[in-house]
């Protein structure tokens, strides 16, 4: 007995990708076994941690909790497609180094997709807001202070540069 | 901080960004789920739903014919080929292996392993294995499992303690009859462990023709290629450990061997490369990661002045079915077992108690942290008895500054400390008495609010002293650390450390002492993690030990670098070393600012002009350096008076808690640390690690449980259950450095990696109980949850009696 499989067609990063895949393939095992994008981590595989979090067509979504075939059609940004095009940091990438947000690196993805989701929406945070956008997001090392001194750094940053 | 202390250095204990952080903000950390090996096959578990019974028959036949499947391995063939895992303790016959062979011990243990294709198709197989099962009588409360007749979890062991000693350090009897008032209390510390966000996983890939396992795995732990190595019945040089896997976090945790051994095992006897990364069910009721859960009984004896003069602690320790290195987690703390307080003379009683639980395992502070927190407990009640302020009574009992090298009754000598004047700092940083006011103020309108408090060490530096302490068969001493300097035909400089890393910033830690020493700039010197063929000896990141051992070997390295550097230069300057300065690399005649040889220059001689060598000189630009912890390599006395770790780091917590009228729920106002650990490599990460250790500590004491049920289920197996606090739970959190070097160290540094965790616990448990105080009501349990907190509220108001303490 094999898996029927479906074709599906993702933009992923700016990028056109297109695959068969099982039905029960999730999306965070399509993103990180199939197009090899493993800055995506699970992290419960239950929806709650957040260290799965990618950006739905700019929503942040767990990718634990949703199949490969849910993402048909849409597009997709990941934690690769916010660096430069060289592949260093991008601005809230930089900011997290800046600040040491992050120490074993595993739930910075997730963390970052939460930050980079509420600054588009809401450019100007202040501290209760920012943790209210990373309450959905577990992290075990850094007690989320640098990382909320990061998304502040960050905040500020845009701000200069808009001005 | 003591600014001194930092003037003194070019890059130690400046702000400088991390080596590490940009791979991981940019996604491309290299984690054990992403390595992909060609032809990998993937593991689903097969696990016992009882908490102890027979195995009778285990059919995989429909297993087997399931789609994509490979292999089912069970304990039949695991155990009659596999040497059983190390016990900590002398408890031989307390054996344990990968998979369950004949008899289950607890809910969630593994019987079977299947191998298939992919994890989905593995998963789809495991479903149809058929166990059956017999259920056996269980035991799960660790005092009735001391009690005769209890049902033994391995009866061949004849008892469910696993270890047990009374220590006994000065009068004890004398200093309690002497004493003007005595006082008993009983508290629990309940399971929790550190969860990192990643599980543990493992890969491996055997090599028939070079006889090889290769394994990348998410590791952190002491002689792991050699305990690898003897499971599977291979000599230590067929294990490749590759330690640039980076690990999503551990505190302590991942010590996944039986894992390893299984996934070991099912690779060589496979012919193809296995991968097995636990879900997060594997992980909470079968990863065997659960932590200390502990019963302390204490007697405190004291003078009305509030002189502490003697302490009994009775630490009674559910460490579940199996035993790994987690009985020696109640030997930690006797090396610190009178925290920073002068107190004359102890008794204490380690028990370790077999249950049928899931295993524990290291927990950040190594089972510090339950004592920090029993000891607060009891320091606090003396107060409350006196009637005295628990500053106060904290100040006259702490050892004073000019008392260092101070010895303790337990046999440790602390090297350092300065507490009066971190427990000053912190009281400044949080207006102390603006708190006692703000939370008056909160009581006075009818609300619950208190203050917590407390002082605690952190040990630090880890050597292996418990294991001789708690083993007499055991006579392990050497605790060393190492780290090989190249510098290449190009004057670039590459470190070499010899274990993986868990996010504490190693690869800083090396370049920035190699940069200090040197004095070349950290973002051009390059750190790599060999693997344990190629590595020099090391006891990877445990107990707080990198910065003191990691960054001594990198100095010692490095000083050896500069000395060949400077023999060079005096060959070809034709002057005494003595007559020369080394500046930033380049070696010159003092005094004559024309005469010296460049980096470059210096290096090609090394590297390619033997004729410019001075005789004796080894070729090339390279140095080890291995060296045992600072005042390690002693075995216990006749009574276990022991030389525990070398380094004590200080944190005095300061918490303002407020307590929800309606619904028990706590929220933390005002959070302040005040921390002490030397001089600091990279005030960053210290920072960092101290905020994660409060967070973590946060959650040990409010939300976080592995609860069983009466019939021994976890009820814990998710994160719906099992609360990690988050951003909205952990407040801002104020840290107050000092700075108290270590008269042991390179740098004076001292170990910081499970700071904040040793104190927080303590404090927030404190400052609960001064909440409930106006109520006539306490806790004397962690965690001390929202709906504890409720019942105890319910309780007092309905003028029931306060819970026993």
């Amino acid at each position: 007995m094999s898996e029927q499989l479906y074709s599906i067609s993702i933009e992923v990063n700016g990028e056109r990708r297109e695959a068969l895949v099982a039905a029960r393939l999730t999306l965070v095992d399509f993103l990180r076994d199939s197009l090899r994008l493993t800055g995506t981590h699970a992290g419960c595989e239950h929806g709650i941690c957040g260290a799965c979090s990618v950006l739905l067509d700019g929503e942040p979504v767990r990718s634990c909790l949703m199949y490969a075939v849910q993402a048909d059609g849409r597009s997709l940004i990941t934690i690769e497609g916010l660096a430069l095009p060289d592949g260093t940091p991008g601005a809230l990438q930089d900011a997290f180094c800046e600040a040491h947000a992050l120490q074993c690196g595993y739930c910075t993805p997730g963390m970052i997709i939460a930050a980079h989701a509420l600054l588009e929406a809401n450019p100007a945070p202040d501290e209760r807001e920012i943790r209210e956008a990373i309450g959905g997001s577990l992290c075990r090392c850094t007690g989320y202070q640098q990382i909320v001194d990061a998304i502040k750094l960050a905040a500020g940053k845009r701000t200069e540069n808009s001005a | 901080m003591n600014t001194l202390v930092t003037q003194a250095f070019r890059y130690i204990g400046k702000k400088r960004r991390t080596k590490e952080d940009p791979r991981f903000v940019t996604g491309h950390g290299r984690f054990v789920a992403d390595i992909a090996l060609p032809g990998m096959k993937h593991v689903a578990l097969v696990t016992s739903p009882h908490a102890a019974a027979r195995i009778k028959a285990i059919r995989v036949e429909r297993a087997l014919a399931s789609p994509g499947v490979q292999y089912v391995l069970t304990g039949a063939e695991l155990c009659a080929e596999t040497e059983p895992l190390q016990v900590g303790v002398d408890a031989p016959k307390v054996l344990r292996y990968p998979l369950a062979h004949g008899v289950v011990r607890y809910s969630g243990e593994w019987v079977a392993a299947v191998v298939a294709d992919s994890r989905a198709l593995a998963e789809d197989a495991a479903e149809k294995v058929e166990v059956d099962y017999e259920p056996t009588e269980y035991v799960l409360d660790p005092e009735k499992a001391i009690e005769p007749g209890a049902a033994l979890v391995h009866p061949l062991h004849g008892s469910n303690i696993l270890y047990r000693r009374k220590f006994v350090w000065g009068p004890v009897d004398d200093d309690f009859a002497r004493a003007e008032h005595r006082l008993a209390l009983r508290v629990r510390w309940g399971r929790s462990a550190s969860v990192p966000i990643e599980t543990f996983g493992v890969a491996a890939q055997w090599d028939p023709g070079q006889q090889l396992l290769d394994v990348w795995a998410s590791i952190q732990m002491p002689k792991y290629p050699d305990q690898t190595a003897r499971s599977l019945r291979l000599p230590g040089n067929a294990v490749r450990v590759h330690f640039d896997v980076d690990v999503g976090g551990s505190y302590g945790v991942k010590r996944g061997i039986k894992h390893t051994v299984l996934v070991g095992f099912l690779a060589k006897r496979l012919g193809m490369p296995v991968r097995f990364i636990e879900d997060r069910l594997e992980n909470m009721r079968g990863g065997d990661m659960h932590g200390p859960d502990r019963i302390f009984d204490m007697q405190v004896a004291f003078d009305s002045d509030g002189t502490i003069r003697a302490l009994k602690m009775r630490a009674l320790d559910d460490v579940g079915a199996y035993a790994g290195r987690s009985p020696l987690q109640l030997g930690k703390p006797v090396g610190a077992i009178v925290g920073p307080y002068q107190i004359h003379s102890v008794e204490y009683e380690p028990i370790s108690v077999l249950t049928n639980k899931t295993a524990q395992e290291a927990v950040r502070g190594f089972g510090q942290s339950p004592t920090n927190y029993a000891l607060e407990s009891i320091i606090d009640r003396v107060a409350r008895h006196l009637g005295m302020d628990r500053v106060a009574l904290r100040k006259k009992n702490f050892i004073r500054k000019d008392q260092f090298p101070y010895l303790i009754p337990s046999g440790t000598t602390y090297d350092s400390g300065d507490y009066h004047t971190v427990l000053d700092k912190a009281l400044a940083a949080a207006d102390y008495p603006a708190l006692v006011a703000r939370r008056d103020a909160a009581r006075k309108t009818g609300r619950l609010a208190g203050i917590g408090i407390a002082s605690c060490l952190e040990p630090s530096g880890a050597n292996s002293s418990f294991e001789p302490l708690f083993n007499p068969k055991n006579d392990t001493t050497t605790w060393m650390d190492s780290c090989l300097v190249r510098v290449d035909l190009s004057g670039s400089i590459t470190g070499v450390m010899n274990t993986s890393s868990a996010g504490q910033g190693h690869e800083t830690l090396v370049a920035t002492v190699l940069g200090e020493v040197l004095e070349r700039d950290p973002d051009t010197i390059r750190v790599v993690h060999a693997d344990s063929l190629t590595a020099l000896p090391s006891n990877s990141p445990v107990g707080s030990r990198m910065a003191i051992m990691l960054g001594g070997a990198a100095a010692g390295a490095a000083r050896k670098i500069k000395a060949a550097l400077l023999a060079i230069a005096a060959h070809n300057l034709k002057k005494a070393v003595s007559e020369l300065e080394y500046r930033e690399g380049s070696v010159g005649v003092k005094g004559d600012a024309k005469r010296s040889l460049s980096w470059a220059e210096l290096v090609a001689i090394a590297h390619r002009k033997f004729h410019l060598l001075p005789p004796g000189l080894e070729p090339g630009l390279q140095a080890k350096f291995v060296w045992e912890v600072p005042t390690g390599g002693g075995l216990p006395t006749a009574d276990g008076r022991i030389q525990m770790y070398p380094c004590f780091s200080f944190e005095a917590h300061l918490v303002l808690v407020e307590i929800d009228p309606a619904t028990g729920q706590p929220k933390l106002l005002r959070y302040v640390c005040g921390h002490d650990c030397g001089v600091m490599i990279n005030p960053d990460i210290v920072h960092g690690m101290t905020y994660g250790g409060i967070a973590h500590g946060i959650g040990a004491a409010l939300y976080e449980k592995f609860a069983f049920s009466d019939n021994g289920q976890l009820e814990s197996q998710s994160f719906m259950d099992y609360l990690i606090p988050t951003a909205l739970e952990v407040p801002e959190i104020s840290i107050v450095d000092h700075c108290t070097p270590s008269p042991l160290t390179s740098f004076g540094q001292k170990g910081s990696g499970e700071a904040g965790y040793l104190g927080a616990p303590a404090a927030i448990a404190c400052a609960i109980n001064d909440a409930l105080d106006p109520l006539g009501a306490s806790i004397a349990e962690l965690p001390m949850t929202p709906l504890a907190i409720w019942m105890q509220m319910q309780t007092a108001r309905a003028g029931g009696k306060r819970s026993p303490p």
